[in-house]
């Protein structure tokens, strides 16, 4: 044996939790982070029942705005569940909260965060995520309604830009490239086929596949900048509402 | 000459000690060069399996600074200067010796998925656009880091009832084959538990290939499996227009 090995007890290579060296704890923290202050003011939002609409502006955790004479409760409850079903069961940020918040794993290589009983998604309530593509169709109504709420902000009273008009726009394009490169979409456009190549219908969904999965490539970032942009334009439009920001005009 | 402080695990059957050494660094070293000098300068004795050295035979498996990765893939120089390099074999399969653990078990769930079964009749006229996904496939080196990774196989020890990743990617590739006429959807839900997944995209990082397994293979997997059990409106208009 050479002179320069040192021996350190142990009973099994793998005893402790990892023997990663690098901040393997930093991106789950992150993630964790970001979702509970989302949630947190979505939650406050969503019950707080104020502040919503000015002229033809209204809030996207407001809209469409569902006022039913026998709930007494806030018109964004009725609303807000789609787009939560949509990004709870989106399979991004089922990565994202399956390693933040249930630790299984926290991170590649680090011991997952309790042992007994693990069974995926194949019991309740985890199976329930393969109601997705349900979600996809309702949060694409939903968005077709966000997308008609900025152009009728964009020509009510009279054809003019206003900030909160591109920031609406904005949120728009934002939330139309996250829902659109879902994984969902990706199989319903063209994944589910075998031959792409079959006839003219397989050729045309072929095409859309492709593009879907472009989108899909980096659904990650779609799904961080839409969940800010949402956030950011409903923050936006509350504070307009309270007489807190101004709301200038372009043309 | 810079030197390495190497860290590495020896012993068998999961009894053992990590050991120290120290080795010289050259230029373009890779871990499994350091474990070479080891053997070659240190002591003779220390196991650990490679074969090509170029990343292409999957053999040198092992865990770097806890990471899974390839000894050959795993570059010295992207350590810092005297940091604590530590070598492990991979956790999931039962431990041999020193660097070496037996993967056997993934040999033997390949033989239980059903084989390419070719359309009877086919004409073998294959366009790019129909078989890119599954060329994507072929690229698997089978190092079985993604199987190491996986914590349904290596924190919950679930060998039973989830096949891993690897062979997740080789049923997509046969379910999504133009000529393929099996249906493997009812093994991929059952006996191969594609639920167990909860898609947390570790073989994804650590596939030396750089295959999209969680994405390309293990997804679409789950949503074949949704069309089939889980979703009756898809099922309906599969019937109806037979696209497939």
């Amino acid at each position: 044996m050479n002179e320069t090995k040192a021996t350190t007890k142990t009973t099994h290579p793998h005893t402790g939790m990892t023997t990663r060296h690098d901040a393997w704890w930093l991106a789950p923290l992150m993630v964790a982070t970001g979702f509970t202050i989302f949630i947190v003011y979505a939650t406050y939002r969503a019950f707080e029942n104020n502040y919503y609409e000015i002229g033809a502006i209204i809030s996207p955790f407001y809209s469409p705005k569902i006022v039913l004479d026998w709930f007494p409760f806030s018109p964004a409850l009725l609303i807000l569940w789609v787009p939560a079903g949509f990004r709870a069961t989106c399979y991004y940020y089922r990565k994202a909260y399956y390693r933040a918040y249930f630790l299984t794993p926290p991170a590649c290589g680090v011991k997952v965060y309790g042992n007994n009983g693990y069974t995926g998604e194949r019991a309740f309530p985890f199976v329930l995520q393969n109601l997705h593509r349900y979600f996809f169709y309702l949060a694409t109504l939903v968005l077709l309604i966000l997308w008609y709420d900025a152009f009728k902000a964009l020509i009510e009273p009279t054809f003019h830009l206003d900030l909160v008009t591109v920031i609406m726009f904005i949120n728009c394009f934002l939330l139309s490239g996250y829902s659109f490169g879902c994984h969902a979409y990706r199989h319903l456009a063209g994944g589910g086929l075998n031959c792409f190549s079959k006839d003219e219908s397989t050729k045309r969904r072929f095409k859309v596949w492709e593009f879907v999965s472009k989108l899909n490539e980096h659904h990650m970032g779609w799904a961080w900048c839409s969940l800010f942009s949402v956030g950011f334009t409903d923050f936006y439009i509350r504070q307009v509402c309270a007489n807190v920001f101004p709301n200038p005009t372009f043309f | 000459m810079a030197e390495a402080n190497l860290k590495v695990f020896r012993g068998e059957k999961d009894s053992g000690t990590f050991e120290n050494y120290k080795v010289p660094i050259e230029e373009g070293m890779v871990v499994l060069d350091a474990i070479h000098y080891i053997q070659q300068n240190m002591d003779p004795t220390i196991a650990v399996r490679w074969n090509c050295k170029a990343a292409k035979c999957g053999s040198c498996s092992a865990e770097v600074n806890g990471k899974p990765q390839l000894l050959c893939k795993s570059r010295m120089d992207k350590f810092e200067p005297g940091e604590e390099i530590t070598v492990q074999p991979i956790k999931t399969f039962p431990h041999v010796k020193d660097l070496v653990a037996d993967v056997s078990w993934n040999y033997e769930v390949n033989k239980k998925i059903v084989p390419f079964t070719p359309q009877p009749g086919h004409n073998w006229v294959v366009y790019q656009e129909d078989i890119e996904r599954v060329q994507e496939f072929r690229k698997c080196i089978e190092c079985f880091l993604c199987q190491n990774v996986c914590h349904v196989l290596r924190d919950h020890n679930r060998k039973d009832g989830f096949y891993g990743p690897r062979f997740m990617v080789r049923l997509a590739g046969l379910e999504m084959h133009p000529v393929d006429s099996a249906n493997r959807l009812k093994m991929v839900k059952e006996d191969a538990g594609v639920g167990f997944c909860n898609i947390t995209k570790c073989c994804t990082e650590v596939c030396p290939e750089d295959i999209h397994i969680t994405d390309n293979a293990i997804i679409p997997l789950k949503e074949r499996v949704v069309d089939e059990f889980y979703d009756p409106i898809a099922k309906f208009f599969k019937s109806v227009f037979k696209a497939k």
